[in-house]
């Protein structure tokens, strides 16, 4: 039986610190994050932000891996932790991490709760710039980019966790998640000038994906080298003998919010459909890694892929197929699992997004990023007569994700929007209800003065009298609104919260 | 190479369900036609003025 598909994303930012001889991206992003935090405090504190309550590392374990063995070769790097490291109100982690900003959304409970706090991320970018530029000397400035690639060989990630359930099988994850990983870049690709394998720009003038040029493994621990298409880090960062949190470190940071949602939807309905054993076909390519190239490199769709078991598949087809079952699916099970209302409206964008890339891709160019961005640029190659390789395809592709409002392409290409702007501002502060960051957040921001830190599955409360205190949140559906919120509301101090958990 | 052919593609078969859901009519792509045109005069204002520079000094270092 399929468990609820909890699910958040954490991307990491591009920046640049602009008027600055050799500068630091460490010390940039420390800038940013530290500005966004004191220009929180200057404007009333505790109830929009807790900077002073930091992340706590206790029960992190990035080096386990899913399939049971731990490669010393292959452990992730250290995770760094003097670095900033903030818990913010709405339940999200905003941190330093590899010289980048990152920021984590909280746990949400569908895939348009996931987009609505990803752009709640993307107006605490914004703000955090201003509040930099006003702190920084004049001329100087940072930038923080959405995107996965400089264009020269550097990548970085936008990942996605889902929850799923323990006793499924780990092999069978990987068998049935993948091929959907390999082929869901036609809908969710943010689009990339040129290539970085270094195929000349007559070759691959243009490709799908940001970051498919980066993964050269099917399976792995890793995330900054020779990076796997299923990442098997085992931190569930929940109770472990119930659940597991797939770690997806695949995907491209999109700006148009229709691309997110199906990014993140399609994703969430493919692994209840594995865990119901919903999947009938096996969609297993012969070569993933060649497969996932060739699908980001052909524009026309129409690329065969070997399948393992003979045959081949486009990736239409095998998209088409997956939005079959998918239906089928939705009638035997119902959509409680990815959301009553949200399901049924991942099945009619999915639907209305293969119908489009089947029969007139350009008709999506207000929806899917790499048809957006495409027609931006081959726009203006045409109009200025440009080869593939200028300099100014490749600046275009860069702001395209240039995150400053007045800078953006991506702001203006028309792109459809499907969050509530209200809500967008509202989760820059005010956790999801639905799943336990709402105790989260919601704590941090009556108590934050009596937490010390806090992580994803537990909080450290300081209420004096008493040694220090860890709450633990091992069930990510618990600590909702509707299960604490009068609790919260009805306690004073945090050891009155606390007596009343106990209760 | 004709690089704007490579999005098109001719119609092949495609689920009963799906027409009306596809939007696409020549209506349609002249007005995106016209929008593309307004878009590129518009974004000459806002784009960044060196670009060789600016791609060239756009470093990042790796992450995950």
């Amino acid at each position: 039986m399929a468990i609820r598909k909890i699910c958040g994303i954490e991307t990491e930012y591009g920046i640049v610190f602009r008027g600055v001889e050799d500068p630091n991206p460490i010390t940039a992003s420390s800038i940013l994050i530290n500005s966004y935090l004191s220009d929180l405090t200057r404007s009333g504190g505790a109830v929009h932000g807790a900077p002073g309550v930091g992340w706590d590392f206790e029960f992190e374990t990035p080096g386990a891996d899913a399939r049971g063995v731990t490669n010393p070769e292959s452990m992730p790097p250290e995770v760094e932790t003097h670095m900033v490291n903030a818990v913010l109100t709405n339940g999200a982690r905003y941190y330093v991490d590899h010289a980048h900003p990152e920021l984590s959304t909280p746990e949400c409970g569908d895939a348009l709760s996931v987009v609505t706090f990803d752009r709640s991320a993307e107006v605490i970018l914004e703000r955090s710039m201003r509040a930099a530029d006003a702190l920084l000397p004049e001329g100087q400035s940072i930038v923080a980019y959405k995107n996965n690639s400089d264009g020269k060989g550097n990548s970085y990630g936008c990942h996605e966790n889902y929850l799923i359930d323990r006793d499924l099988p780990f092999g069978r994850i990987v068998a049935e998640i993948t091929p959907h990983f390999i082929t869901r870049q036609i809908f969710c690709g943010a689009g990339k000038v040129g290539s970085e394998l270094g195929f000349s720009s007559e070759l691959v003038p243009f490709q799908i994906s940001q970051r498919a040029d980066f993964f050269e493994e099917e399976v792995g621990l890793e995330t900054t080298l020779k990076r796997p298409i299923i990442n098997t880090r085992d931190e569930p960062h929940a109770d472990p003998q119930k659940y597991r949190r797939l770690h997806v470190i695949i995907g491209d940071a999109n700006m148009s919010e229709v691309a997110t949602f199906l990014k993140v939807g399609t994703t969430a309905i493919v692994l209840a459909m594995i865990e119901d054993d919903w999947i009938r076909r096996d969609l297993r390519f012969a070569a993933p890694i060649h497969a996932l190239r060739t699908v980001s490199t052909d524009l026309s769709l129409t690329a065969a892929l070997p399948l393992a078991g003979g045959g081949s598949a486009t990736a239409l087809e095998v998209q088409r197929y997956l939005f079959e079952r998918a239906v089928d699916w939705g009638q035997h099970h119902g959509f409680s699992v990815v959301g009553e209302e949200v399901g049924p409206e991942i099945l009619r964008r999915w639907n209305q997004t293969l119908s489009g890339l089947e029969t007139d891709p350009e008709s999506l160019a207000s929806t899917v990023d790499w048809i957006a961005k495409y027609r931006l640029i081959n726009g203006y190659r045409e109009r200025h007569g440009l080869e593939w390789g200028d300099a100014r395809l490749h600046a275009l592709d860069l702001q395209y994700h240039d995150l400053r409002p007045e800078k953006s392409l991506a702001r203006r290409v028309g792109l459809e929007t499907i969050c509530d702007p209200e809500l967008v501002l509202q989760g820059m502060s005010f956790p999801p209800e639905d799943t336990r960051a709402y105790f989260r957040g919601a704590c941090l921001a009556k108590f934050g003065d009596e937490i010390i830190s806090a992580n994803w599955d537990s909080m450290v409360f300081d209420v004096g009298s008493e040694p220090l205190r860890r709450v633990a949140m091992m069930e990510p559906s618990r600590g909702t609104a509707s299960h604490v919120a009068s609790v919260i509301e009805s306690s004073q101090t945090a050891a009155e919260l606390l007596a009343q958990l106990d209760a | 190479m004709p690089e704007r052919e490579q999005i098109r593609r001719t119609p092949t078969e495609r689920p009963e369900e799906a027409v009306d859901e596809a939007p696409s009519s020549s209506e349609a792509g002249e007005k995106l036609k016209a929008e593309l045109d307004d878009l590129l005069d518009e974004i000459d204002e806002v784009l960044e003025t060196n670009a060789e520079d600016f791609v060239r000094s756009f470093v990042q270092k790796g992450g995950q």
